[in-house]
């Protein structure tokens, strides 16, 4: 079944989005929220569990103080007012893995609201109002047997690990963002990105979207332009890359303009998104939306951060990405555009990085923006995804800057890093990619290309110096490259034009 | 809910509906039962309402205790063998459970 | 010492302190007992002679060794089934648990295996602890040994009839509305809810999170001051454990004894049994509460009425509270990770599953509590009914905190009424409930209470209730061993003498 689709820029012609973004970002703890089991990432199935994260009979929870202290500064890295009494809830509904029959979470008193996100994008700032931080438990993980693709559609029986169950996760809860009209899918994009970043500052996280450190549940809904009132929104859940996001808004737009196009109306519902083709599919509807009969949970007692705490906190917070960014730009001496190129590509910590192993700002961002930039959109993938780090683009650099290679065997270089052969320098030796010195090869490549085309040769010492480049050219062609043209250019000057 | 009763009463299908709420397979018979007895119940319950509680807070703790937390140190976990020794069905490591049907969350 | 089962947990502790008896003899003649008179009693879900006897032994071996034993070091006990014991069966009184072996200890069993104490067995119990007569649980009838066609109370009625028939020296019990207090009080012995927050409920199979809290029942005042004193203290795996020292109660219980109560004020609460609240007691308990509340004042204590208006609401309050967070608390009975899974038959789905795993798995209380909590805390309904029993409770700790400026202790009968037939109240939940009235309001207050015997009602013993403020335990147990000591020595012998003997006659 594939959904009829309106042209993106069609839709904006008739309806105004809302967006709204619910991001959950599994803390960094050594230890569970409520247990002391450990969250090391890919441990063997439930050997990271014991009688509390089970759920079994008689288990009681108690608060992993970190967790609350993560929460509390990422509520304060996004302006929140930090409540003076917060607690715990259940939420209670039947599910595999949630081992208690409830989730502990937090309602009605959350530990921080009310705070803001402003996110840049060409030029423009969004402000994203930040309803409520709280923090809860993860889930355990279902894995779908005997169904043709591990869905849950068609399997014949679950499996279940308890690993990740109770796990400390911080859910961040936007206020709708109306008014990004056609940047809509930019924003909600630009909003993760930022988060990501301020809770990458914050230390808080590793933030591996792939590693589902970071899901958001997004928010999309159309209204007819002019109308007072929002209209129907649908929730694409889990939605786990920054490019994802974008592409979940801007397909939810195309396909909730076809409905309202064709008179209908939207469902609410929960969505899932498809990364292959891009698309969102109905889940479950939330016609009939589960009870979730929320109550203060009685096992754990109020967190009531007093001044002292929150002020401790809010001093020990490290430079902000915002800020960070404005004084990263100063220092290399960037335009507002150019560095926003650099925000919107997620380069700014991979820059600064490269430039603390050595590069130069201006080189470090014609590398990011330019060559890797270009693999990573070739890949699909997001820059700090690719296998190469920023010391390593530092060393490459360093290797154009001292003449080893030239670009093109940069290049090439970047082919070996990439492929996992080691570092730049070991790739340049094992692939034998530096470029030739003034050596006797060259000397003798030189006079090959003079003696092959007199012609041209004769053309150059009779004052057409433009006509040297087709010699530069034939002396590349012999050395496959690994010459450096400028080189070869001045020996062939010195050869012919002195004379 | 689909159709608030009068406070202090329970219809036969909202307790259907609750059983259902609570993953109790209840029979008709039961169901029955269940309605009689709980209106009774609710009858007294509902007395609850009397009280004049405009200024009241709730308790929920019987203790009024806040902050308590502990420090963020890992702990060994069971071993698996363990765990799993009291799970109904267990394959690959994996607790086992019939096929799900759609997603709550 | 010549009868062994008919002893005192402190005396068997000087017993084997002194070396006139071996752990291995008590432990033995305790096992004897259950095998002669458990068939009538139904007190045991579980006992395993070996387990306990290879613990006595290694208890005795030690004690031979010289090493350094506490107390209680070598004295039986009974655990109520509710406690998590690792590697042995805990059910709850469920089906749904039946064969399950928990892989870990509840903090206050870790507790009393350190300090040397033998398991002889988990006591029956109503099913989660939903109950006042023990009839609740799956598995079978407990019987009053004063009358066995009676109830033994409950939920904790397992325990209060091992100990009350000879067949633990001491048991441990919890309490959500009453369950300590109330089977104590009908088979004559003393249970004393410990204040809320004094004893781990780390491995209590939760009923009620902000009501259980587990404790002792005995044969005598001090055996329930020194049990307290075992499992109490604080515990880092329970949030709601409140950090203080250990409190010291067997001294309070000895100094108590002595009989000085002058300085002591103590209320009589007017809405549980007095002028004008008398409907549903018997009058043979009211009798007896007041003989006692004149014993105290015999003793020197200043005895005065005390007016609690909001504990008229304690029953619907609780039975509003306390179905809520059970509702929650069972949600984790699924069938996917421990005990019973019904119907999977390959055609079935999960939800499915569960729901006729949950169906066949619990009795009829605890899911009439299941549905009644649901709806109590459903949106819609949640401020009228949880919300506003939540207020109630505050309600009913603002007239103990207003009381205590006033008085030390408040007392009442401990129920209503003496232990029914049974049979009586089952297909009436109502007037089951009603069997909880005395205790509820210091269970929702979280106020530590105790039950001690104040005599017989019709040939049945009478429990009375001593109320005393958070983390006052100390007082309950003064004010228990004076009027325990009174009316033993005016009686000539202890209470439980009076169980009509079944072959041996008590020393």
């Amino acid at each position: 079944m594939s959904d009829t689709l309106v042209d993106f820029d069609e839709v904006l012609t008739r309806y105004e989005p809302v967006i709204g973004l619910e991001t959950h970002v599994e803390l960094g703890t050594a230890s569970k929220m409520f247990c002391g089991c450990s969250t090391t990432f890919g441990a063997e199935p439930n050997t990271q569990t014991c009688p509390v994260c089970l759920g079994l009979p008689g288990s009681l929870p108690v608060v992993n103080a970190d967790a609350i202290e993560s929460t509390i500064r990422i509520g304060l890295a996004l302006g929140c007012r930090i409540a003076s009494w917060s607690r715990f809830a259940r939420k209670n509904y039947f599910y595999p893995d949630i081992p208690k029959g409830f989730q502990t979470s937090q309602y009605d008193e959350p530990l921080c609201t009310a705070g803001h996100l402003d996110v840049e994008l060409d030029g423009e700032t969004y402000r994203v109002e930040i309803e409520r931080v709280h923090i809860e438990e993860d889930t355990g993980k279902n894995l779908h047997v005997g169904g043709a693709t591990g869905r849950i559609h068609g399997a014949d029986h679950s499996l279940v690990d308890y690993n990740r169950a109770g796990i400390p996760l911080v859910e961040i809860v936007t206020r709708p963002i109306p008014g990004a009209g056609a940047k809509a899918p930019e924003v909600a994009r630009a909003y993760v990105t930022e988060l990501r970043e301020i809770l990458l500052a914050l230390g808080v996280s590793e933030v591996r979207m792939e590693q589902g450190n970071l899901r958001s549940d997004v928010n999309t809904s159309l209204a007819p332009i002019g109308s007072l009132e929002w209209g129907t929104r649908t929730e694409t859940k889990n939605v786990n890359s920054l490019r994802s996001v974008e592409r979940s808004v801007r397909f939810e737009m195309r396909r909730q303009a076809a409905v309202l196009d064709a008179g209908e109306r939207v469902v609410q519902e929960t969505r899932h998104f498809h990364e292959d083709t891009g698309s969102t599919s109905s889940g479950r509807s939330k016609e009939e939306a589960t009870d979730y009969r929320y109550f203060p949970e009685p096992d754990l007692v109020p967190i009531a951060p007093d001044e002292e705490w929150i002020d401790e906190l809010r001093a020990a917070l490290p430079e902000l990405p915002a800020a960070r960014r404005i004084r990263l730009r100063e220092e290399w001496g960037l335009s507002d555009t150019e560095m926003a190129w650099l925000v919107n590509a997620g380069a700014v910590e991979l820059v600064s990085d490269t430039v603390a192993a050595g590069a130069s700002p201006a080189d470090a961002r014609k590398w990011w923006l330019g060559e890797l930039a270009r693999r990573a959109n070739d890949a699909g993938t997001e820059l700090s995804q690719l296998a190469v780090t920023p010391a390593q683009v530092a060393e490459l650099i360093g290797l154009v800057a001292a003449g080893t290679v030239n670009d093109q065997l940069a290049r090439q270089a970047l082919d070996g890093v990439l492929a996992g052969e080691g570092d730049p320098a070991a790739v340049v030796e094992s692939r034998g990619l530096a470029v030739m010195g003034d050596s006797d090869e060259l000397v003798a490549a030189v006079e090959a290309a003079i003696e092959g085309n007199p012609d041209v040769a004769d053309k150059v010492r009779g004052g057409k110096v433009q006509a040297i480049g087709a010699l530069v050219g034939a002396v590349m062609k012999t050395t496959r490259g690994k010459a450096d043209a400028g080189t070869v250019k001045r020996m062939l000057e010195e050869r012919l034009v002195s004379e | 809910m689909s159709t608030p009763s009068p406070k202090g009463q329970l219809t036969r299908d909202e307790v259907a509906h609750l059983a259902h709420l609570s993953r109790l397979a209840v029979s008709d018979e039961e169901l029955d039962l269940f309605a009689g007895q709980l209106a009774a119940v609710l009858d007294a319950v509902a007395q609850v309402g009397k009280a004049d509680v405009s200024d009241v807070a709730p308790t929920t703790h019987a203790v009024p205790m806040t902050n308590v937390m502990r420090p963020d140190v890992a702990r060994p976990s069971l071993p698996r063998d363990v765990v799993l020794a009291g799970a109904p069905a267990a394959e690959d490591d994996r607790f086992r459970v019939p096929r799900i049907l759609g997603e709550e969350a | 010492m010549t009868d062994v089962t008919n002893s005192s947990a402190a005396d068997l502790s000087t017993a084997l302190q002194a070396g006139e008896l071996s752990s291995v003899e008590v432990t033995r003649a305790y096992l004897d007992r259950i095998a002669a008179d458990d068939d009538t009693i139904g007190a045991y879900l579980h006992v395993d002679a070996d387990a306990a006897l290879k613990a006595a032994e290694d208890i005795d071996a030690a004690r031979a060794k010289g090493a350094e034993l506490g107390p209680l070091a070598g004295v039986p006990l009974a655990l109520k089934d509710v406690v998590v014991t690792e590697g042995v069966p805990t059910t709850s009184g469920s089906k749904i648990l039946e064969g399950w072996r928990p892989p870990y200890d509840a903090t206050l069993a870790a507790r009393l295996k350190a300090a040397g104490t033998v398991l002889l067995g988990k006591t029956n119990m109503d099913e989660f602890a939903m109950g006042s007569s023990t009839e609740n649980s799956a598995y079978k009838v407990t019987r009053n040994p004063w009358d066995t066609d009676r109830i033994p109370g409950g939920s904790s009625g397992g325990s209060s009839a091992a100990v009350a028939a000879g067949l633990a020296p001491w048991a441990i019990g919890t309490d959500t509305g009453g369950s300590i207090r109330q089977p104590a009080a009908v088979t004559g012995l003393v249970g004393h809810k410990p204040t809320y927050g004094s004893v781990s409920r780390y491995g209590l199979i939760a009923f009620s999170s902000s009501l259980d809290q587990a404790g002792p029942m005995t044969r005598t005042v001090l055996d329930a001051a020194l049990l307290h004193e075992a499992i109490a203290g604080h515990d880092p795996l329970d949030s709601t454990s409140i950090d203080s020292p250990v409190p010291v109660l067997a001294e309070c219980a000895r100094r108590g004894a002595e009989g000085d109560l002058s300085g002591l004020k103590v209320g009589v609460v007017t809405e549980l049994g007095g002028d004008g609240h008398s409907e549903g007691y018997d009058p043979g308990v009211l009798a007896r509460v007041a003989e006692a509340v004149a014993l105290l004042e015999s003793m020197g204590a200043e005895v005065r009425q005390v007016s609690c208006p909001a504990f008229d609401l304690a029953l619907p309050a609780y039975y509003l509270i306390a179905p809520s967070e059970a509702s929650s608390n069972l949600a984790r009975f699924d069938g996917v990770r421990f005990g019973l899974r019904v119907g999977e038959d390959g055609s079935r789905d999960l939800d499915e599953v569960m729901a006729l795993t949950r169906e066949q798995g619990f009795g009829p209380e605890v899911k009439r509590r299941i549905i009644l909590g649901t709806y109590a805390l459903s949106s819609g309904y949640y401020e009228a009914y949880y919300g506003q029993a939540q207020k109630v409770r505050t309600l009913i700790t603002r007239d103990f905190t207003t009381a205590w400026d006033e008085v030390d202790v408040l007392v009442s009968p401990t129920s209503p009424t003496v232990a029914w037939n049974i049979g009586d109240r089952v297909d009436d939940p109502v007037a089951m409930y009603a069997a909880d009235l005395c205790t509820l309001p210091a269970s929702l207050a979280g106020v530590p209470a105790i039950s001690v015997p104040c005599g017989l009602s019709d040939g049945l013993p009478v429990g009375f209730q001593i109320m005393a403020p958070a983390l006052a335990d100390d007082r309950c147990y003064r004010v228990a061993a004076a009027l325990e000591a009174a009316q033993d020595a005016a009686r000539g012998h202890v209470l439980l003498a009076g169980i009509a003997p079944k072959e041996n006659s008590p020393s």
